[in-house]
């Protein structure tokens, strides 16, 4: 039937058009069904404001004001947007390191190193806290028994003052291992005949990662660096594992994330906790954005 | 005909809608009335049918078996739907979403209020409730009746007692403490003759600290309506404050938190060598703490006053009948049977601690021998204890989300040079917050 149809040039658009929608639509369809509509439902409810007392209103921007002036939703931010600046370019440098000394060819047992750089983040996160929570201990932990052992006093890693350095340290045990990857496989496709064109030049190890592997790297670092910025804002399964270990140090807003958590499962906060999502949403968004911008911008 | 009552029907549901939306707050707090009556639960248990019954307590298992026995047409789906807050959240989801909601739920005294007022629970009261106000001892009993209605039997209680490690105590030639002071004092020589060693555990729990101050006769709370008042500055609250602050300033509570491996490890080693908690703790001690079995007994609680014989509830549940469940009359029919009949001597049997007058009467209870304990008569401490809790004491009718956030405040005390009452104070702050969003008007 389809190639009855006339010829004309303004048909077969349309029903070009068409045609894909029909590719895109199962995709749409499910995009809108539970990343659209998740969406416009938690804007719905960001307008209302639930009470014990009084029921469900409709409160306008009144929530998006309070969230502006939320002291503890913006420590919580201070605390991500802090981590985010030491811990990623620790992760990130790391990470490079690491998949550049696997990429040299000079690395001895190289499948091995890189199956247990990756194996990490195998482990699934809550695991990997509930390992870590336990080395940090110093009670029946490890830093215990290296106290008991050595006759010691390690700080407390799950002090207020470490504790989101020791948070970090887990993420980065984690993640490391997936960077790496995704800066070996950008590092895969540079063709071969660069670097022997470079050899031939006379050039080292070293102008070679810095003239030929860095540059290669730019469009891998700029999307491992969007994917760690958003992990950092959304900042959830580390310190909410960890909490219960120490409950004084982690607060129940530690992270804008865990904020939004308590507010909708212990005060009921629904209306809310979908405002501070909404809004943290935005703020990821944005620096994502910017992060993209910059490092997609030709010199 | 039946268009015309159709309409009419919309119609009223409209008006009554409309009379609910333009409720002012104190009606909104009006107790529902009693649904149902007693005639209802003979009937629902003759013709049967399956109950879900959400409660984390270990006994109810027994109770769930025993009263499908009895009533062989009833089928009961028992689910852990999580521990205290965990499982309240989940009830919060459920009842909130209107789907899932089960017909019987354990609710921990602290929390009643906070779902009667949310109307989460059916007031029981016409099934028959009300007349076993003088089967159960005072302090349950208010907790499950608050503004008049009743919204669940009392299941167990927590009257207060010491427990120590006696092996500990008598090595180090530590008496037993008659009072908070003396207690402080003990926990100072226990730590100079042991550094590992610690006179008790204590990271901050919301639970302990407002039964300390219950203890103490503090009143921070007081609950009238849709007004309440949070005062930590209150005589009581800032004896405990002042009392407790060396235990943490000099480090003389362990720093391990409650209910964690390390804890029971503590526990069962030396490492913590006694516990000021409810009478709910002797089977978590035997189960937790096997290896010390024999070395620990059981004291009345330390007093604020020399001589006194004050004491408080910690912890302790009821279970109630939420709102929304199809089978009201026949989830009753359960409840009073955990709560009252067999199933209650069924709980009693496995380690539970009643709240039942009679039982907490019966010398076959008061004189059981606890192997734990070396052969200790237990009970007659705690049924001690029970009847000398300080009467007046109320939870928050947000008591959920304020022990939340108790560790984000007063656990700063813990871990910072904040001291305990300023904690105190900022818990307070906080609550109020949250209450004053809620729609309360907090003093």
């Amino acid at each position: 039937m389809v190639t009855h149809a006339p010829a004309r040039p303004g048909r077969r658009r349309r029903r070009r058009s068409l045609e894909g929608w029909m590719f895109v639509g199962p995709f749409m369809l499910v995009f809108a069904l539970v990343f659209l509509a998740p969406i416009g439902y938690s804007i719905h409810l960001s307008l209302y404001r639930n009470r014990l007392i009084g029921g469900t209103s409709f409160v306008g921007l009144d929530n998006y004001a309070q969230a502006i002036g939320d002291a503890q939703l913006w420590a919580g931010f201070g605390r991500v947007a802090l981590f985010l600046v030491v811990q990623v370019p620790i992760m990130l440098l790391l990470a490079l390191l690491v998949a550049l000394a696997v990429d040299s060819g000079r690395l001895y047992g190289r499948a091995f190193f890189r199956v247990t750089i990756f194996l990490p983040y195998a482990v699934p996160a809550v695991v990997a806290t509930l390992m870590w929570g336990f080395m940090y201990s110093n009670q029946f932990g490890l830093v215990g028994s290296i106290n008991d052992a050595l006759h010691v006093t390690l700080p407390e890693p799950l002090s207020a003052g470490l504790a989101l350095a020791s948070i970090g340290n887990i993420v980065t045990w984690e993640f490391v291992g997936y960077n790496m990857l995704i800066f070996y496989s950008a590092l895969r496709v540079v063709p071969v005949t660069l670097y022997e064109s470079a050899e031939i030049d006379g050039a080292g190890q070293f102008r070679i990662v810095r003239a030929i592997k860095l540059p290669h790297l730019r469009g891998a670092l700029v999307i491992a660096t969007i994917f760690s910025v958003i992990g950092s804002f959304q900042l959830f399964n580390e310190p909410a594992i960890m909490r219960p270990l120490a409950r004084n140090v982690i607060t129940t807003a530690y992270t804008p994330n865990m904020y939004a958590y308590s507010l909708s499962f212990s005060g009921q906060q629904y209306n809310y906790a979908a405002t501070v999502a909404i809004i943290m949403g935005l703020i990821t968004m944005a620096v994502a954005y910017a992060v993209q911008l910059r490092g997609t911008r030709r010199k | 005909m039946s268009t015309i009552l159709k309409v009419a029907a919309a119609a009223t549901a409209a008006m009554l809608a409309l009379a609910a939306c333009s409720d002012d707050s104190s009606s909104d707090l009006a107790t529902p009335p009693a649904t149902g009556t007693e005639a209802d639960v003979t009937a629902a248990l003759q013709k049967g049918g399956t109950l879900t019954v959400w409660a984390w307590d270990s006994t109810i298992k027994d109770v769930a078996a025993g009263f499908e026995k009895k009533y062989p047409n009833v089928k009961i789906n028992l689910v852990n739907a999580g521990t205290g807050d965990k499982q309240y959240t989940a009830l919060q989801n459920a009842v909130a979403a209107g789907s899932g909601v089960p017909d019987v739920a354990q609710i921990e005294y602290y929390a009643v209020l906070q779902f009667a007022i949310a109307k989460s629970l059916a007031n029981i009261s016409g099934y028959g409730a009300s007349g076993l106000k003088s089967s159960f001892t005072p302090g349950p009993w208010n907790a499950v009746t608050p503004n008049g209605g009743v919204f669940g039997l009392p299941l167990d209680s927590g009257p207060m007692a010491l427990f120590y490690n006696k092996e500990v105590f008598d090595k180090h030639g530590i008496a037993v403490p008659a009072t908070w002071t003396e207690y402080v004092d003990a926990a100072r020589k226990l730590h100079k003759a042991d550094p590992k060693a610690y006179l008790t555990a204590d990271t901050g729990d919301a639970g302990f600290t407002t039964s300390m101050i219950w203890q103490a006769a503090g009143k921070p709370y007081q609950v009238d309506g849709t007004t309440v008042r949070i005062d930590f500055a209150d005589p009581g609250a800032a004896r405990f404050a002042t009392v407790w602050q060396p235990m943490i300033s000099e480090k003389l509570v362990a720093p391990i938190p409650p209910w964690t491996d390390q804890w029971f490890k503590a526990l069962a080693d030396g490492t913590i060598a006694s516990l000021p908690t409810g009478a709910w703790m002797p089977g978590n001690l035997a189960s937790g703490a096997a290896p010390a079995s024999g070395k620990w007994r059981v004291a009345p609680m330390p007093q604020w006053e020399a001589g006194g014989q004050a004491s408080a509830e910690n912890g302790g549940s009821s279970l109630g009948v939420p709102e929304k469940s199809a089978n009201k009359a026949l989830a009753y029919a359960f409840v009073k049977y955990a709560s009252v009949d067999e199933g209650k001597d069924l709980r009693i049997k496995g380690g539970a601690f009643p709240s039942t007058t009679a039982d907490l009467q019966n010398p076959a209870f008061l004189n059981t021998p606890f192997p734990y304990f070396a052969g200790q008569k237990a009970n007659e401490i705690f049924a001690k204890s029970a009847q000398q809790v300080v009467p007046g004491w109320s939870y928050l009718p947000f008591q959920v989300y304020a022990n939340s956030v108790f560790n984000d405040t007063a656990g700063k005390a813990y871990v910072s040079s904040t001291t305990l009452a300023d904690g105190l104070k900022a818990w307070r702050d906080q609550s109020a917050k949250y209450g004053t969003e809620q729609g309360f008007t907090v003093k």
